[in-house]
């Protein structure tokens, strides 16, 4: 347990040399805190109430990216977030900028992805009086936030950053936030808030209790019919090489969940990749019938476990997490290894008595992988299937490409179809389900890995949400490429309708989507367009070689559907291959 | 590339969902291992959780916040200050099963300024306060009833009495009924307020946080 707080350093005579701006006010000292905690960039809109902040930025290093939106700041630091590691930082004004923040936030937090957001506020005295864009932020984003603070003091509002940015990082990660009033970023401070620090009463456990992890080792060791189920956990503890080294040395087949997606390279033997609604047939035959799972970092979400009664009914649950309220929510844990997945990952890897001896549960996976692979019909005559244009992008990119998507039928064509080998390289809104994520967050990937080459899988409906990013990325000059996967309608609504109501597609179809090469062109990127199987290698080529913002408008076949699904709340074992299964 | 042939069967293939293997085993619907052969899910029970707080504003806004938003079946909520200053208790009578009530401590935990959680599961000490207006036409009655619950007479006037009684739960649902015959006017109740008994600790106070 390391509950210290980290130790103020005190001035430094090169500090005094270089001289940074002496604090004068609380935004002076909001603007030093993130310099201290060694932020580098933020995402934000400018507006009223958090001019004061602004203003001090004006001095500062930092490099500030204007977005087109404050939802895509909040995606945009999201994405800075997970693919760095280091929490991003979004900024908005009050009112309205704030409220704009909150689809942000309550992705990040779904996701336990590490954010802070920085609101304006009205002025102390005209809080609660309904003011010119006042909104009680604090109130509205508790639920969506792992802690916020409304900052009261100008001396105080630099600390109150720098818990915010701790907090983010440490523990269970997630979204903070502080609000600042712009009477108390105006107001008077001469301190230097110092690196940030979490209070002394939060002290997330580290390592799991030795007894606890040599019973769980035993219990695995003996398994019939081992896996490891890997969530977005492993990613955020940088535990993915540690989980290689044990699966591998034990010879225990991995499913991912979809946050989990790169933790485990999916071209390995005894990747089983993700499993779920839309997760692969040999993973969720693999879920459906193990003896013993070791979960780690992941928070059984219900598209992972479909019915909870039929999640893996027969399976002893080793759980494996930073967050006590998370062993049991949802699937009862057997052992529960309360501590961060690095360190677990190695104490369990060291009280392995022996690997399972399961040789015919492996063949039997292996099976599961020769009778259920991911495969699709791509008729010549017909129109060009999206599965197609995500693996020949994944083809042309190098392995630590990061996929970057919207939400819908894309997003999971996307994840089945692309082949993941590191972690932070897939980039997309999970918990939430946030239409609209795919380009702001390919600028937060890129602004955070701009030698990583960027690719973003949007759906006609999620880019028509946030397409106004793309202003952003021109002006930034940001290389990232957007497949546009445009089969002229909200696809997995409409796929819904297809099987549960009936075939009626209100409100689901998108007859009047604008040609979005020839938008991409007017925002000033460049713009491509595929409709036929011979458009599709030029277009890849040229569309990854252009040094800049493009979008490739891809018409693909909007007959086609997601395949592998679980109905939702199904059995995951029961999944449907095709529309007459369900 | 792997597009396929087009003399290749559309789409994925595999075997029909009636053909694949089936565990045996079995969860109920809160993600509990269970015997196949028998129901079991987990029957509410009442349970009493003692918080102890930092009093920083909205503490008491966000512990009810997230009772309500997590759906958990609160029955009463007392705050109120405790010998150290800066410091509250929060009592809480919850009403649910098993991994309810668990879930409802852990969650609790989480929130930032509450330092420490702890379910009062060994018969506690705990009283609640109601203050019962009555109409004033039978006060004799009215005394009688008052002195048989210790309780005491707040106020007193020709249309209306007014009574204080304090006491655990049962005795207040008691004594509640025992005015009803007078005709009840209003009730204000606090909830309960708890603590442990004996030398067993409440909830840890520890030199860091008093």
């Amino acid at each position: 347990m390391s509950g210290e707080p980290a130790q103020v350093p005190s001035d430094s005579d090169a500090d005094a040399e270089t001289g940074p701006k002496d604090i004068e006010t609380g935004a002076d000292a909001v603007v030093r805190a993130l310099e201290n905690a060694g932020v580098e960039h933020l995402f934000g809109v400018q507006g009223g109430a958090i001019m004061p902040v602004y203003d001090a930025l004006y001095d500062s290093e930092m490099t500030h990216i204007t977005m087109g939106h404050e939802q895509g700041a909040a995606h945009a630091a999201d994405a800075y977030g997970i693919v760095s590691g280091e929490p991003g930082v979004c900024m908005a004004t009050s009112g309205p900028g704030a409220t704009n923040l909150v689809t942000g936030l309550a992705d990040s937090n779904m996701d336990s992805d590490p954010v802070i957001a920085l609101t304006g506020q009205v002025s102390t005295d005209f809080v609660g009086s309904d003011a010119f864009q006042e909104t009680d932020t604090v109130g509205v984003t508790t639920p969506i936030t792992k802690a916020n603070f409304f900052a009261d003091d100008s001396e105080a509002v630099g600390t109150d950053v720098g818990t915010a940015f701790a907090l983010a990082k440490r523990g269970r990660q997630g979204p903070t936030l502080v609000d600042l009033p712009k009477d108390v970023t105006k107001g008077e401070a001469s301190e230097d808030p110092g690196e940030p620090q979490t209070p002394s009463t939060y002290n997330p456990p580290e390592t799991a209790e030795p007894e606890s992890v040599s019973e769980a080792a035993d219990v695995l060791a003996q398994a019939d019919k081992p896996v490891i189920l890997a969530g977005g956990g492993v990613i955020k503890a940088e535990a993915s090489e540690e989980l290689r080294e044990f699966a591998t040395e034990h010879e225990i087949p991995v499913i991912t969940t979809m946050p989990g997606i790169g933790a485990f390279p999916e071209d390995h033997d005894l990747a089983l990749e993700m499993a779920g609604m839309h997760g692969t047939g040999y993973a969720n035959m693999a879920i459906t019938l193990t003896d013993c799972m070791l979960a780690i970092g992941t928070r059984f979400d219900d598209r992972l476990t479909g019915g909870v009664e039929t999640f893996a009914p027969d399976a002893e649950v080793i759980h494996v997490d930073i967050d006590p309220a998370e062993i049991s929510k949802n699937v009862e844990a057997d052992y529960p290894l309360v501590g961060d997945a690095k360190a677990v990952v190695k104490q369990l890897s060291t009280a392995m008595p022996h690997a399972p001896e399961a040789d015919s549960w492996r063949e039997q996976v292996q099976e599961w992988k020769a009778e259920y692979p991911m495969d699709y019909s791509a008729p010549e005559d017909e129109p060009v299937k999206p599965q197609y244009i995500v693996e020949r992008f994944d083809e042309e990119t190098a392995d630590d490409a990061i996929v970057t998507t919207g939400v819908g039928q894309h997003q999971m064509w996307a994840c089945q179809y692309w082949t993941y080998k590191e972690p932070r390289t897939w980039v997309s809104s999970h918990g939430l389900g946030a239409m609209g994520y795919g380009v702001p967050s390919a600028i937060g990937a890129k602004i955070a890995a701009p030698d990583q080459e960027v690719v973003c899988f949007d759906g006609d409906g999620s880019f028509l949400m946030t397409c106004q990013g793309l202003s952003v990325a021109v002006r930034e000059d940001l290389d990232i490429t957007i497949v546009v996967l445009n089969n002229a309608a909200i696809g997995m609504v409409r796929q819904w309708q297809d099987a549960f109501f009936g075939e009626r597609h209100m409100a689901s179809e998108y007859p009047w989507v604008p040609d979005f090469d020839t938008l991409a062109e007017a925002f000033g990127a460049r713009g491509f367009r595929i409709d036929t199987y011979e458009e599709v290698d030029e277009v890849v080529e040229e569309a990854l070689a252009y040094d800049g913002p493009s979008v490739v408008d891809a018409h693909i076949d909007p007959g086609e559907n997601v395949y592998p699904m679980v109905p939702s709340g199904g059995d995951n074992g029961l999944f449907a291959l095709a529309e007459d299964q369900l | 590339m792997s597009r396929r042939d087009e003399d290749r069967r559309q789409g994925l293939e595999g075997p029909e969902p009636e053909e694949r293997k089936r565990p045996v085993g079995r969860r109920n619907s809160q993600g509990i291992r269970v015997d196949p052969e028998v129901e079991a899910e987990h029957e509410p029970r009442r349970t009493i959780i003692s918080a102890y707080v930092e009093n920083e504003p909205g503490v008491l806004a966000r512990v009810s916040g997230l009772f309500h938003r997590r759906q958990f079946n609160i029955e009463s909520l007392t705050v109120g200050p405790t010998q150290n200053e800066g410091y509250s208790r929060i009592t809480l009578v919850i009403e649910e099963p098993e991994p309810g009530i668990d879930q409802a401590k852990k969650q609790l935990e989480k929130v930032l300024p509450v330092v420490h959680v702890r379910e009062l599961d060994n018969k506690p000490v705990a009283r609640e306060l109601v203050i019962l207006k009555v109409n004033g036409d039978e006060p004799d009655k009215v005394q009688a009833i008052t002195e048989m619950y210790d309780g005491q007479t707040l106020d007193a006037g020709p249309r209306t009495v007014t009574v204080q009684i304090t006491g655990d739960e049962s005795k207040i649902d008691d004594a509640i009924d025992a005015y009803e015959q007078f005709g009840i006017r209003e009730i204000a109740r606090t909830g309960q307020a708890a603590l442990a008994r004996g030398e067993e600790e409440t909830a840890r106070v520890d030199e860091t946080h008093t």
